[in-house]
């Protein structure tokens, strides 16, 4: 049997995934691409032209078995077009011949920064608009594999997320997926599970400057952590950091509000108190808990970490 | 009391409070016995320690148990579909309908809890004992401000604008210097706490 093959094609978009594919490890980017054939990428693909490779899938002349998709969807050639198919118009054209469509990143799942033009109302997710299923797809539609589009969020996503969901399905595992048809073995996490300053969230000591090493970033400094789902603290970000751990806050990009809110820096709030509260508790168990902990002070979290014992 | 009917356990440690309550805010902490308390309830001194280990301990739980009570009704506002403005007046008369009702509860506070913070060291310290009204104001304030009925501000200066009044309030009453009941004000107070933290 020959190799399974992928074809990933992009509609808007700023490269952020494919750049964040490049840096992939375990498996690496060849080492995924010599397990799979790669029919073309718009950015490393020289040889091959694209229109031609098209030519060949529409005939039904090479068989595409991945279909990734990489930024947001329109049909207005004005936007956006591969010769001269609008991104719409192709994945219209092969939606049903191939086994399985990957949205990768934020663009392609919920549309994302680009909905944000409002002037042109032709622009969204492959399945999603936000959070509406308002996608270029309808609710219901399924590949011939039998799932939805396979939404591998994030601004950009994680490459680990994509190949490892890609190897998942090679091996025919089955791969459950969330209400935003985001694979759950990565999406079930919060970014917020596995920080380095999870204590520092536990007692309440907040960070009021970015980049120390002590401090929690949820009360002052924006971190959306607590009510993003990503594993960004489990599975480190080129194998080493995230930003929490270095001292940024948790943007939220894996979810489809990512671009809807304002300052990204600052914590939304109403008369001082957290107008978002971590996922899993009310507001009202969440502020009484924090007043405990905030009475109760843990003194070695009150120094600098060099300084403590 | 009567000696008609069996009381439960908790009735009775319910029953010490409230008499131990007015003891204290009556006479003050340090001036209120055990012994006292016990003679008031017609109980044994060592009957009392079956309850409470210590005064101290007592006076921590009437805290914890008078915050109890002020904020399920706090909370009981917060769940009404009023608008913010309805909530606030609502807020003022019900705090000092509770302070007529039952007075002991305020004044406790005031002349015992605000006065005397050495008993309230451990287990009590800053907000630990009066959580639940904290909370519900908490909760009371980020949703005005959240759908823009309050001007945004930190939390401590809109309590206080709102708590401070109706303290000042029954202080006054207590002192005997206020011509009319509170409750008479309240409508009036409310206004003026409105005003100081409505948005525009
Ligand atoms: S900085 Fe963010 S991720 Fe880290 S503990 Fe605080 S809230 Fe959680």
């Amino acid at each position: 049997m020959g190799k399974k093959t992928l074809l990933w094609l992009q509609g808007l978009s700023c490269n952020g995934n494919s750049q964040s594919l490049l840096n992939a490890e375990n498996p690496s980017f060849y080492e995924l691409f010599s397990r799979v054939e790669l029919i073309f990428h718009p950015e490393i693909s020289y040889k091959e032209n694209i229109l031609q490779v098209l030519e060949k899938v529409l005939s039904d002349r090479k068989k595409v078995n991945f279909l990734v998709i990489e930024g947001s969807i329109t049909t207005n050639k004005r936007f956006h077009r591969i010769g001269d198919y609008t991104i719409g118009e192709l994945i219209d054209r092969l939606k049903n011949k191939v086994d399985y469509i990957i949205a990768a990143g934020n663009c392609a799942s919920f549309g994302n920064i680009p909905v944000l033009y409002r002037e042109h109302k032709d622009i969204r997710g492959l399945q999603f608009k936000f959070k509406e299923r308002k996608g270029f797809l309808p609710p219901d539609f399924k590949t011939k594999s039998g799932y939805p589009v396979i939404n591998i969020t994030g601004c950009p996503m994680h490459p680990s997320w994509f190949t490892q969901t890609l190897i998942a399905l090679l091996e025919g595992r089955k791969v459950i997926l969330d209400k935003y048809n985001r694979p759950k073995e990565f999406f079930m996490y919060l970014s917020h599970d596995g920080c380095l300053r999870n204590e520092y969230f536990e007692w309440k000591v907040e960070a009021e400057e970015f980049g120390h090493k002590e401090g929690c970033l949820f009360y002052n400094l924006g971190c959306r952590a607590p009510m993003t789902h990503a594993p960004c603290n489990k599975i480190l970000w080129n194998r080493v950091s995230s930003k929490t751990r270095a001292g940024l806050p948790c943007f939220g990009c894996t979810e489809f509000d990512f671009p809807l809110r304002e300052n990204y820096f600052e914590t939304k709030k109403n008369i001082g108190i957290p107008e978002d509260v971590p996922l899993g508790v009310s507001k009202r168990v969440y502020i009484t808990i924090t007043g405990v902990a905030k009475t109760l002070k843990n003194e070695r979290l009150s120094k600098k970490l060099e300084e403590t014992d | 009391m009567s000696k008609g009917r069996k009381y439960s356990k908790e009735e009775r440690k319910l029953e010490i409070v409230k008499v131990a309550c007015k003891l204290f805010a009556k006479r003050g902490y340090y001036n209120t016995t055990i012994p006292d308390i016990a003679e008031a309830m017609g109980m044994s001194v060592g009957n009392i320690y079956n309850y409470f280990k210590s005064k101290e301990e007592l006076a921590k739980y009437i805290m914890r148990y008078s915050s109890r009570l002020l904020g399920n009704e706090i909370r009981k506002i917060n769940e009404e579909d009023l608008s913010t403005k309805e909530k606030v007046y609502k807020i003022v008369k019900r705090f000092f309908e509770i302070a007529e009702e039952q007075p002991e509860l305020i004044e406790y506070f005031l002349r015992v809890f605000l006065s005397n913070r050495e008993i309230f060291n451990e287990g009590c310290e800053g907000f630990l004992c009066v959580s639940e009204v904290i909370t519900e104001l908490m909760l009371f304030f980020e949703e005005g401000a959240k759908i823009g009925d309050f001007r945004q501000q930190e939390f401590f200066p809109a309590f206080t604008t709102l708590m401070g009044p109706l303290g000042g309030m029954v202080f006054l009453k207590g002192e005997g210097v206020l011509p009319k009941s509170p409750v008479e004000y309240s409508d009036e107070l409310a206004k003026n706490i409105w005003n100081a933290l409505k948005n525009g």
